[in-house]
This record gives C-alpha cells, sequence and structure tokens, in this order.
C-alpha cells in the first residue's frame, strides 16, 4: 500500500523530537526500603530539583508536546510540593501518572485523584499475599498498597495500575494478582526484575528461574492482550511467539529517566554514569540532551547483535536489555542474562564482575525486610485497542507508555 | 466501525482531548480521556486530519491534501480506525 512508509519500529530506532514519554523521578526519598530498588532509594538527595526548576521541566516538555510523564522516586508523594507540581503539570497539558507505594492515598486524596482525566495512579505490589510481597518491599507494605487500592476502588478511580515486579517467589501468584486487580476493577501491570540498583544484590536469589520464565511467558500468551507489561520481556519472545508490545529496547529512542537531581539517563534501569547523557540544569535543558546527547545518538544509530547476530531468535529477541547486562557484566552486544535459550547463563559463568550503581541514596541500617516503613512526616478503561495491519494508523492503548512506552504496539 | 461506515462526506474535528504532535514519519496522538496513543504513519495523513475542521467534509480534507481517488481507501481506514478510537469526531458542518 502505498501510505505505508519504513516500519515503525525503523523510524523509533533512530530517536523521535521528543519521548514518547519519559520517567521522572522527582525524589530518592521514601519510606520503604524495598531490596530491589531500581533506584537504590531511601534518603533524599539535598541537590534535588527544587519546585521553581521541576516547573521549568513541565513548561519544557508542554513545549516538546511530551503527552505525560511517569513519575516515581524514591515514593514520589513524600515531595511537599508533589500536588503542585502535578496539578502544574495537568494545566500545562502534561499529563500524569505516578507510581506509590500508597502511603498518600487517603479517601480525600483517592477521590480527587479521580475526578481528573489527567491523571493516572499505579500502585507497586510485589505479593499477592502480604509474606510474599513485604519480604520484598517491608513489614506493613501490604496492608499499605491494600489501603490505598481500596481507596481508589471506593472514589471510583477505574482502571488504577497494580505494578508488579516479577520475582521467583510471585511468578505462582500470577493468577492470585489478576484477581487482586479485577476485584479492585484495577489493570495488572507486570514487569521484569531487573539488576539496577539494590536489584543488583538480590537478582541473582530473586530473578525468575528458566522453568519459571516459561510459566511467565505462557501465561502472558494467554492473558498479554489485559495485561500491562512496559514491553519488559521481549527477551521471551525467544520462546517462539512474539508477546503484544513492541520488540525494541526504547533506551534514548523513545524513552529516558531524569532523575531526581536532573541527571538523564537513557532508560529507568540504567542508573549509571555510562547511561548519563546529561542535566537539565545545563544551558538548552532538557530538549538540548534529548536532541544533542551524543550517548543517545549512539544509541539511536543501528545496533550490532555481536554475538547473537548468528543466533535464530535474534529477531525475536533483539539481544535483550542493555540495562540487565551491563549490570551483571555482560557485553552489550551480548546475549542477555535470561536469554531463554541459556546462552546468558553460559556468559554469567564467565563475566568478570557485576558493575556498580553509580549512587546509593539507600537508608543506612538493616534491611528491608526486617523492619517496617520508615515513618515520614512531610508535609475503567475500555481495552480495545485495534491493531490493523497495513493500514496507516495503529491505535495503541496507554500501556504504549509504560516504562518502556511502545507495549501493545504491534510493529 | 467499518471502512463502510465512515462518512467521508460528513463533517469531522479532532477530539477536544486529542494533542497531536507532528514527527518526521507523520505525528503521534495522545488522547487524555482514553489514554490512548496512536500513530499517523505518513505526512499525508497528518495534512488529511489537521485539516477536518476547516473542510466541510472527510472527503474535501482529503482531495485539499492531495489525496488521489486511488489512495482514498486507505485514508478511509485509517479515519475509520481513528473515528472508532474516539481520536476524531463527528462536528456540525459550518
Amino acid at each position: 500500500m502505498t501510505v505505508t512508509a519504513a516500519p515503525l519500529t525503523t523510524v523509533f530506532q533512530s530517536g523521535l523530537d521528543a519521548p514518547i514519554c519519559l520517567t521522572w523521578e522527582l525524589t530518592y526519598a521514601c519510606n520503604l526500603s524495598c531490596v530491589h530498588c531500581l533506584s537504590s532509594s531511601g534518603r533524599r538527595d539535598p541537590a534535588e530539583l527544587t519546585t521553581d526548576e521541576c516547573k521549568r521541566v513541565i513548561d519544557e516538555f508542554e513545549r516538546m508536546q511530551v503527552f505525560y510523564v511517569n513519575i516515581g522516586g524514591g515514593e514520589p508523594t513524600v515531595r511537599p510540593d508533589f500536588w503542585e507540581l502535578v496539578d502544574y503539570a495537568t494545566a500545562h497539558h502534561v499529563g500524569v501518572k505516578f507510581s506509590t507505594n500508597g502511603l498518600r492515598i487517603t479517601p480525600e486524596v483517592a477521590r480527587r485523584l479521580a475526578g481528573s482525566n489527567y491523571i493516572d495512579v499505579q500502585i507497586s505490589l510485589d505479593g499477592a499475599t502480604a509474606e510474599v510481597n513485604d519480604a520484598v518491599r517491608g513489614r506493613g507494605s501490604f496492608e499499605m498498597a491494600t489501603r490505598a487500592m481500596r481507596n481508589l476502588a471506593d472514589a471510583g478511580f477505574a482502571g488504577f495500575k497494580i505494578s508488579v515486579v516479577m520475582t521467583r517467589h510471585n511468578v505462582a501468584q500470577l493468577d492470585a494478582f489478576k484477581a487482586v486487580a479485577d476485584s479492585f476493577g484495577a489493570q495488572l501491570r507486570i514487569t521484569r526484575l531487573r539488576p539496577s540498583g539494590r536489584g543488583a544484590d538480590v537478582w541473582d536469589e530473586l530473578h525468575p528461574t528458566a522453568s519459571q520464565q516459561r510459566v511467565l511467558y505462557d501465561w502472558l500468551v494467554a492473558h498479554g492482550e489485559n495485561v500491562l507489561t512496559g514491553d519488559s520481556f521481549f527477551h521471551l519472545a525467544g520462546y517462539g511467539q512474539e508477546l503484544p508490545g513492541l520488540n525494541m529496547c526504547g533506551a534514548g529512542r523513545v524513552v529516558c529517566l531524569i532523575d531526581p537531581v536532573g541527571d538523564v539517563y537513557a532508560c529507568p534501569f540504567a542508573i549509571h554514569e555510562e547511561f548519563l547523557a546529561g542535566n537539565v540544569r545545563a544551558p538548552g535543558g532538557f530538549a538540548a540532551v534529548w536532541r544533542g546527547s551524543d550517548l543517545f545518538a549512539g544509541l539511536r544509530r543501528p545496533q550490532s547483535g555481536g554475538a547473537c547476530a548468528s543466533c535464530s531468535a535474534f529477531e525475536a529477541c533483539q539481544g535483550g536489555c542493555m540495562a540487565a547486562k551491563f549490570f551483571t557484566g555482560l557485553p552489550l552486544d551480548g546475549p542477555d542474562p535470561e536469554c531463554v535459550r541459556g546462552f546468558g547463563e553460559a556468559a554469567l559463568a564467565t563475566a568478570d564482575f557485576a558493575r556498580r550503581p553509580s549512587g546509593d541514596h539507600s537508608h543506612r541500617g538493616r534491611p528491608a525486610a526486617a523492619r517496617g516503613p520508615v515513618p515520614v512526616t512531610i508535609g475503567p478503561r475500555p481495552d480495545h485497542g485495534t491493531v490493523v495491519r497495513d493500514t496507516v494508523v495503529r491505535d495503541v492503548p496507554d500501556r504504549a507508555c509504560d516504562q518502556s512506552p511502545l507495549a501493545g504496539f504491534t510493529p | 466501525m467499518s471502512t463502510s461506515e465512515f462518512d467521508l462526506d460528513a463533517a469531522w474535528r479532532l477530539h477536544p482531548q486529542v494533542s497531536i504532535r507532528p514527527e518526521r514519519f507523520g505525528a503521534l496522538l495522545y488522547h487524555f480521556g482514553t489514554r490512548r496513543l496512536s500513530f499517523l504513519k505518513n505526512p499525508a495523513l497528518l495534512a488529511v486530519v489537521s485539516g477536518l475542521a476547516t473542510h466541510p467534509s472527510a472527503r474535501a480534507a482529503c482531495a485539499d491534501a492531495g489525496i488521489g481517488a486511488a489512495e482514498l481507501p486507505a485514508y478511509t481506514r485509517a479515519l475509520a480506525t481513528l473515528a472508532e478510537s474516539q481520536m476524531i469526531c463527528g462536528r456540525t458542518a459550518s
């Protein structure tokens, strides 16, 4: 057909004028100390962006027409100016989806959230039972998340998200998670455990086993249309059938991360100087980083398949996740550590060392699972994405902008 | 909505809750109400969609964007998809 140009995946791999969406960690402060925290959060960084600096960043998003941002942390709602910034963003046509452990989602806040078209909420939950959840997220965190979900449901907030990081201990609970989501009128979102941040310390013991990866894959094939994934599991496409979503890494191409001090990284899972593109405080702001960074320019050039290029699964899995490879000490042009063909496992046996994250903001003291939350006193959607092949329009649900914004998109 | 149900002779417009962002390949559309993202895969379709509000019919917007008779069915399908996902909606002709 004459109107079909180059496949969008090819276009996206060469980058866009602005991210489709981006993740913005507003603070490293957190009331919890989850053992797998991607950003090693806990303590606030004294140099975090001020309210005014945040507003200038939002102004840039508006100019660049970033439709919405995924706000996280840390626990973003502990910033005293959190609601002010959310209001500022929505008033400037930048939608907000924020991730929270539920700390501040009181009945009153839930009612307010339910009233806005421009705000979406994602509750983090890593176990369908308190026992499994609290082992990772800390004592009392299951109860806190459940209370928040009940408040949102009672307020009539349909279709909020429940976000689960898949681990060795909760793969068996997939059906239970779905039931929890259904019971609150929420939508389930599952993502991959990355060896990033504190996740590097627990990845060996928490990442799903090879047989669990297969269970996860089969479950996604059966339920994928109604479950969001942030496109995290494209490394599993090597099993055969492609999962719903886009088989490409969006890092620096269609997504990126801004951290609490304004540093811009290629993706939320790659907080390391190796993937640092610039800072929004520098002249030219965020736009200059997005459009002018050498790192991003490199990511937008065609990538080599390296050791994986001759593998018959390469077309499907694209070599997997850059951050997962990096933080397990594997070369970026080699197999993913969780390669379904087992090449990652073999490579790990000879990997020299695992890289450490650049910054650690963890609470000092006992590990998370051993203690409860830290007291902090600072101040339905229809899912009928139509996929029409060979037409000029692609309609993708908002799962498109999960972490990697293209899940649900069929190239 | 199937193609046959899309009314090329009616007046259409971008949904008021939709933002449109031109890109090299065409454009991105985002609907703040349904939280859906769509792609316009080429600049000509962007021209059609952008012209909807100022033309008496979708057919006129297509003609003005240089869409020939041979291409019209493909663009009609595209517009039908956009209408089905509420990215565009009908308006009273003026």
